[in-house]
């Protein structure tokens, strides 16, 4: 006996309701990051051992802000997409899953508009 | 009826650890050490964006032994992170799945991943002594 509806099976978004969404966006977050990460991971060797002023300088250029916000929020949702795969693979409790899925979430949220705003408090004081 | 005590499979106890199940294991471990790696990047852009005196004490620990110790893993692990996912995005799209496809490209990202973490730690020394 079949429940689902003629639309359900069109959609395809299964009892999640979000179909690959999740798995397509941890693919696309991965692709950007690879240049991105490998820009960052040079750049930030390259700071090693200036001073103050010279970081100040590296964030407020305005290629840096920009790839820096661009990285930072594909590392935060590439991460919380992450850590909520292995939550969902080792905490099998309903109650401590859905408290650990939902604090994720907000941590993810607060690491994110503290990093921006680092960085545009930066950018725009310079 | 569920039984908790049936078999898992595999059985990690007395699984042989191979090159393909340990880069495996590897990729989710670097990940979930490289959120740490998200939070410290985060708490040294606030402290360069709360001035001097911030920005002087957090340079202070990174700049410790330990500090540039837990600097060298992230170094580490995100390049391991970075040349693993490349493999698994080759997955994801149907190529490299021939038995010694997956262990060529397993040791690729072992030598790549090395050879980065290389090149950007002997960058950081060269840029240090010129600063």
């Amino acid at each position: 006996m079949k429940f689902r509806t003629a639309l359900n099976n069109v959609r395809g978004l299964g009892s999640a309701k979000s179909g690959t969404h999740h798995w397509w966006m941890q693919r696309v977050t991965a692709l950007a990051l690879v240049p991105l990460m490998l820009w960052l991971a040079w750049s930030m060797a390259c700071l090693s051992g200036l001073d103050y002023a010279a970081a100040i300088a590296w964030v407020s250029s305005p290629i840096t802000s920009v790839l820096l916000i661009s990285t930072l929020l594909g590392l935060v949702y590439h991460a919380m997409l992450g850590l909520q795969v292995v939550i969902e693979d080792y905490v099998h409790a309903e109650g401590v899953k859905f408290i650990s899925l939902i604090a994720l979430k907000f941590v993810c949220l607060l690491l994110a508009l503290a990093s921006v705003l680092a960085v545009l408090r930066i950018s725009l004081a310079g | 009826m569920s039984n908790p005590n049936r078999p898992l499979s595999p059985h990690l106890q007395v699984y042989r650890p191979q090159l393909t199940s340990v880069l495996s294991i590897a990729h989710r471990i670097s990940g979930v050490a490289l959120c740490a790696g998200v939070v410290a990047l985060t708490i040294w852009l606030m402290a360069l964006a709360g001035g001097t005196q911030s920005f002087a004490r957090v340079s202070a620990i990174l700049g410790s032994a330990f500090g540039q110790l837990v600097l060298f893993a992230f170094t580490l692990a995100l390049f391991y992170h970075l040349c693993n996912g490349i493999r698994h995005l080759f997955w994801d799209a149907g190529y490299g799945f021939e038995l010694d496809t997956v262990y060529a490209s397993g040791k690729a990202v072992l030598v790549a991943s090395t050879v980065l973490t290389v090149v950007v730690w002997v960058a950081a020394l060269v840029a240090r002594s010129g600063a």
